[in-house]
């Protein structure tokens, strides 16, 4: 499994995760990030390309 | 196999991580003019203006790329029958693939008065710190073109409480998302105090009564403006010179087919700023999208292209897609609004804060601008991939049943 970490401090939302992997993370009614804090191992690329397209560097992954 | 990247900044840090991802394991040369790791640029219009944030802040992590990195290093000219880059000090890299990254810089002033002290652009660290420094000491600021950096300036500026006029020869800020949403631009940059002076151009620059700094502008009105900082943001200019008589198509960007190859060699692809890429949203014709986003993702998917042959090399799909925040605003646009004949609402929030325009063309949607609205945005990438009627999108929203609201007596 790989741990997905947002900071919240520096998400701006601007969806570029929700673009890439609409079912691992969303933008909720208020426009805030909600994402799968636990993702498989076979989704690594698409959370590669989520980690390297955020315009904040928000995102990080482990393991 | 020796993959050269030349340009240091987002594009190619994101081309030199994607190649190692891939499975590249030979040498991988990075070359940058200019002296730092890749940083990213937006914070420098915006937080580090605003004191919100630090240098350091806007470093990209670099990991452990097993990168060589050749940094105050320019690329001079390119020999494609050698297969070789020339260097400013004399050197060569050869490669095997190159991947040109080398962006934009910020255009310049040349009229009269342009070189005088306290007249500043915008494109680089060494320029944010500059201009952060004279905003600590100017009390009006003159912002010379309404674009995406005049206006965030203006913003940031505003927010130091320095009085700031902007002076365009456009009739609205932010000229490539036309005259109607132009309006609230121009009305939201008054709310916060901007003096905005539309339709009149920059005819010089003078200085004070020692000649030692800028002192303020004349105008194509016969109206000046004194200011004692200039910001001259009037977009920018390709760094393509290098490749002069290289004998690849510069249009005058890169010219590059959907993988990203350049369209006369397939060892040599491009990304970023300097790439001109067919897009699907302009009808299959070639834009170049100066935004952080489809650098990013041109250097990802270049990296990886350049290791493959030309007939096994993937698409850039996405659509163009752009962000800037001004004031309390987040505007955020996809697809290619810059190429709308009109801007008609799609949705709007009851208090007017938020909204989606469509920007049409030939009476097919071509992409959105959305304030305040990013969940909205999400779901027009999906609906909106091609060109689409626009009857069919507002059908396919009203279906939807999540629109911040009824634009009402907007036009339609
Ligand atoms: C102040 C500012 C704010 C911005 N804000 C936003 C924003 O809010 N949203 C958004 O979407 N976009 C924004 N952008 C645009 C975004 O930063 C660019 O689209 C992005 O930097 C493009 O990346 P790039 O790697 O293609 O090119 P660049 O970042 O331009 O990098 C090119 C690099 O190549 C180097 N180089 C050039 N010529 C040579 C040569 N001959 N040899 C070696 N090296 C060379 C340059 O020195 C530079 O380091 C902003 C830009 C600026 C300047
Ligand atoms: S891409 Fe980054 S900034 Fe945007 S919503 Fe995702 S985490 Fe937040």
């Amino acid at each position: 499994m790989i741990k997905v970490n947002i900071d919240l401090n520096l998400c701006q939302s601007h969806g570029e995760c929700v673009a890439i992997a609409p079912d691992l993370f969303q933008l909720d009614e208020n426009d805030f990030i909600v994402w799968q804090e636990e993702v498989d191992d076979g989704r690594r690329a698409d959370l590669e390309a989520a980690v390297n397209t955020c315009p904040m560097t928000a995102i990080s992954i482990e393991g | 196999m020796r993959l050269v990247i030349v340009g240091a900044s987002l594009a190619g840090l994101r081309a030199a991580q994607a190649a190692r991802r891939a499975g590249h394991d030979g040498e991988l040369v990075v070359i940058g003019a200019e002296p730092h790791l890749p940083y990213t640029r937006p914070p420098l219009s915006k937080e580090l203006l605003q004191g919100r944030q630090e240098l350091e802040d806007s470093a990209l992590p670099v990991d452990e790329l097993d990168v060589r990195w050749r940094l105050s290093t320019e690329a001079t000219g390119l020999d494609r029958t050698r297969r070789r880059v020339r260097l400013r000090d004399g050197a060569e890299e050869s490669y095997d693939r190159l991947i040109i990254a080398t962006g934009c810089r910020a255009r310049r002033f040349d009229g009269p008065g342009g070189g005088l002290p306290g007249v500043h652009t915008l494109r680089t660290l060494e320029d944010a710190v500059a201009l952060r420094a004279a905003l600590a000491a100017t009390h009006r600021l003159l912002v010379v073109g309404a674009g995406f950096i005049g206006c965030e300036v203006a913003a940031s500026a505003r927010s130091l409480g320095l009085a700031v006029t902007m002076v365009d020869i456009a009739s609205h800020p932010l000229a490539p998302f036309g005259p109607a949403l132009g309006e609230r631009w121009a009305q939201m940059h008054r709310d916060h105090g901007v003096e905005l002076r539309l339709g009149v151009g920059l005819e010089g620059l003078y200085g004070d009564a020692s000649g030692a700094r800028v002192a303020g502008a004349r105008l194509s009105d016969g109206s000046s403006v004194d200011a004692d900082t200039v910001l001259i943001a009037l977009g920018s200019t390709l760094n393509n010179e290098w490749l002069t008589g290289a004998g690849l198509e510069l249009d005058p960007a890169v010219a590059c087919d959907r993988t990203l190859t350049s369209t006369h060699d397939p060892d040599i692809l491009a990304a970023g700023d300097i790439a001109s890429v067919p897009a699907a949203l302009a009808g299959g014709a070639r834009v170049r999208v100066e935004h952080w986003t489809t650098a990013a993702e041109h250097g990802q998917l270049a990296g990886r292209n350049a290791l493959a042959d030309h007939a096994e090399r993937e698409s850039h799909t996405a659509p163009p897609y752009f962000w800037t925040d001004q004031y309390d605003a987040k505007i955020q646009a996809l697809g290619c609004p810059a190429l709308a004949e009109e801007t008609p609402l799609l949705e709007l929030a009851p208090d007017g804060t938020r909204l989606v325009a469509a920007c049409v063309r030939e009476g097919r949607a071509i992409g959105v601008v959305a304030v305040n609205a990013a969940r909205r945005l999400a779901w027009y990438r999906r609906a909106l991939q091609t060109p689409q009627p626009l009857g069919e999108l507002a059908a396919a929203l009203a279906q939807d049943g999540s629109s911040l609201g009824n634009p009402g007596g907007a036009r339609r």
